[in-house]
């Protein structure tokens, strides 16, 4: 199978959605000529025109409220944000607004729209640029919530968000633009709320969602040259979450860590750990671990910056302590 | 009278070299970058000197301004020193804020500096919220409110100004307008006159050659007194031009901004060039003095590189430190 970069992969899940279907417009800052910062639209509006890929001023607030009402009317908007961080200015059109229409409808209004942005920190961009937000929009009702892991579920869950009728908020990770993985040239979709098994194991299993997941594999790794066999899965949406495929890997395997490189209080580490330990109490040999970013503003400087993300290696100590039963109690 | 055209010689000169101390900054900060020696981007305020210095130079040291993501200007402008810039630059524990917050954040706070801001229009609330300080708290300090063209759009500015003007609050909205957001012209993101919009709440608004240091300070003088005397607050609209890209690592940019265009800026209108040829003509310093200003400030600028470089990061102990107040 050919192979093509994340951000190559979300360019056409766009345009062929495009192609698809003319309701379906894009609209955000810098992302006509430009192709946004990243380039990740480069070529859109040759091909589309500025009618349907629009350049906004600098007004998040404003381009949001604006997609909101389009969407409601007929319209499909694919709304680009920058970065994920921008998100806090968006707030109430988002979670107000298109979190809530359709339910305070009635379930007569739609809001079929997507709001695409980033998150991850390392790239030296201190902490306005850095954050990975995505607990704050899995915590509204209303919201559905997409974190691509590679080049092939960004573009699968792109296309299964522009064709769903509510809002959803995908995050792509901005370190992984230029990652290439095998993705297939016919048209696929990737349902929402079905996990991925990426690797099969009996000892422990490790949840990871987005770039984690690849810190769940190399840490998969690192622990199969000790004996350990870790499984590692990736939701892929956050909401809704495969609950039931989540709890049917730590039955089997008995032990779990969470990974999420949002802050790990409050966050979506935390809610599938408590789900877990609700559902598979009498399975657990030991607690389920979350590892989060660290419950700090992203530092500037290399030195504080790199300390404050899961790496593989952090993963493999927490997850030899756990098969080693050393943290029974910890919780 | 002759004490009084001395204290001018100075005020020019110091004017002089803070631009050319902007100028040297950037250079050195653009090397940094081209080596891979800097952690990240960093937004050049290269060409826009004189707005950062000729606002600046109107101020005390208690006046506040807030700053932007091309920030390294004003934070120079309002008195903050290359070593400790430089330091934060590349994220070492001597920077203004111990690395915390590199190039985006940079401040000198103890010149009033309230923070360079990587939220577009995201200090504005702040600006006027210290110039809200200063009224309740009977302090004669006037805040500068310093954006760009692009920052207009953001609704936060409409509401502050607004109340700003039924307040009466020392605050100069400060639009360094460059013609550029990013990779977009200003006309394309800027529906009618940008001043007409301060006016529009009864905020006098001016519109200012940005490359002409006299005239901004001029301007600014006499609006800070205003301000001081409870007239504020005020507009002011800075037509002036970046020379780099939005960031260093925009360097293919003939897609949305001529090459033809840059060169005339630069040749034309160059702030420190100008000023450095009226200085010349009107006899307060010669070619020579002026040469040797600027190779001392290079040397400087140079010299706080070499320090940045070899000074330590934070212990990592820090990571965690300053996240809330004691
Ligand atoms: C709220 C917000 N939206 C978008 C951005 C991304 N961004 C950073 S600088 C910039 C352009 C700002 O233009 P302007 O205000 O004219 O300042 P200039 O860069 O020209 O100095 C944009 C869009 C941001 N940092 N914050
Ligand atoms: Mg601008």
């Amino acid at each position: 199978m050919r192979e093509i970069t994340l951000s190559k992969a979300v360019n056409e899940a766009i345009a062929e959605e495009m192609r698809r279907d003319e309701t379906v417009f894009v609209i955000g800052e810098d992302v006509a000529e430009a192709g946004t910062p990243f380039k990740v639209l480069s070529g859109l509006v040759e091909e589309f025109g500025t009618a349907r890929v629009i350049d906004t001023p600098i007004a998040e607030p404003g381009f949001m409220g604006i997609a909101v009402g389009a969407a409601m009317t007929g319209s499909r908007p694919i709304v680009d944000l920058m970065f994920g961080d921008f998100i806090f200015l968006i707030m109430d059109q988002l979670c107000n607004q298109a979190a809530k229409t359709h339910y305070m409808s009635g379930g007569k209004l739609n809001v079929p729209l997507v709001l695409r942005t980033n998150l991850g920190a390392t790239r030296r961009s201190a902490a306005q640029h850095s954050q990975s937000l995505q607990a704050l929009v899995a915590h509204i009702p209303g919201l559905k919530v997409a974190m691509p892991s590679s080049a092939y579920e960004a573009k699968g869950l792109m296309k299964t968000a522009i064709r769903d009728n509510n809002p959803v908020v995908i995050f792509e990770d901005k370190l992984m633009y230029q990652d290439k993985a095998p993705v297939p040239e016919e048209d696929y979709l990737i349902p929402f709320g079905v996990a991925n098994v990426k690797r099969e194991g009996s000892d422990i299993t490790l949840i990871g969602t987005s770039s984690m997941v690849q810190v769940a594999e190399a840490a998969a790794e690192i622990l199969a040259r000790e004996g350990i066999s870790a499984e590692v899965i990736d939701p892929r949406t956050i909401v809704p979450l495969d609950e039931a495929a989540l709890v049917a890997s730590v039955r089997k395997t008995s032990r779990a860590i969470v990974i999420d490189e949002g802050h790990q209080s409050y966050g979506v580490t935390s809610e599938i750990a408590s789900r877990l330990n609700e559902q598979a109490f009498y399975h657990l040999d030991a607690p389920v671990l979350r590892m989060g970013a660290m419950d700090v503003p992203v530092p500037f400087s290399p030195a504080l910056e790199d300390l404050t993300v899961p790496t593989p290696e952090a993963v493999a100590v927490q997850a030899r302590r756990l098969c080693a039963g050393e943290m029974i109690h910890a919780a | 009278m002759a004490d009084k055209a001395k204290t001018n010689t100075e005020d020019y000169l110091r004017m002089f070299s803070q631009m050319v101390r902007i100028r040297s900054f950037e250079d050195n900060a653009n090397q940094l970058y081209l080596s891979a020696k800097m952690p990240g981007l960093t937004h050049m305020y290269s060409g826009e000197e004189a707005v950062a210095v000729g606002i600046c130079e109107a101020l005390k040291t208690t006046d506040k301004i807030t700053s932007t993501h091309r920030g390294h200007g004003h934070c120079v402008a309002k008195g903050a020193e290359f070593k400790q810039m430089f330091c934060e630059l590349l994220g070492k524990e001597e920077g203004y804020c111990r690395g915390k917050g590199g190039s985006m954040h940079i401040a000198d706070q103890s010149n009033g500096n309230l923070g360079a801001n990587a939220i577009v229009g995201g200090s504005m609330g702040i600006a006027t919220g210290a110039a809200l300080t200063a009224k309740l708290q009977g302090r004669d300090d006037v805040t500068v409110c310093f954006f760009g063209d692009g920052a207009t759009a953001q609704g936060l500015m409409y509401e502050v100004m607004n109340m700003a003007a039924l307040w009466r609050l020392p605050v100069i909205y400060a639009c360094e307008n460059n013609g550029y957001s990013e990779y977009t012209k200003t006309e394309e993101i800027a529906a009618g006159s940008i001043t007409a919009r301060a006016e529009a709440f009864g905020i006098e608004a001016f519109q200012v050659d940005g490359q002409d240091v006299l005239a901004v300070n001029k301007l600014a003088t006499e609006l800070v007194g205003r301000c001081r005397g409870g007239e504020g607050p005020f507009f002011v609209e800075l037509m002036t031009y970046r020379y780099h890209g939005h960031h260093v690592g925009d360097i293919n940019r003939e897609y949305y901004r001529a090459k033809e265009e840059e060169t005339l800026w630069k040749t034309e209108r160059d702030p420190i060039l100008r000023f450095r040829g009226w200085l010349v003509d009107q006899g307060i310093a010669s070619e020579q003095d002026l040469e040797a200003l600027q190779a001392e400030i290079k040397e400087d600028a140079e010299n706080a590189v070499k320090y940045a470089l070899e000074a330590k990061y934070p212990d990592t102990s820090e990571v965690d430190m300053h996240v809330y107040a004691a």
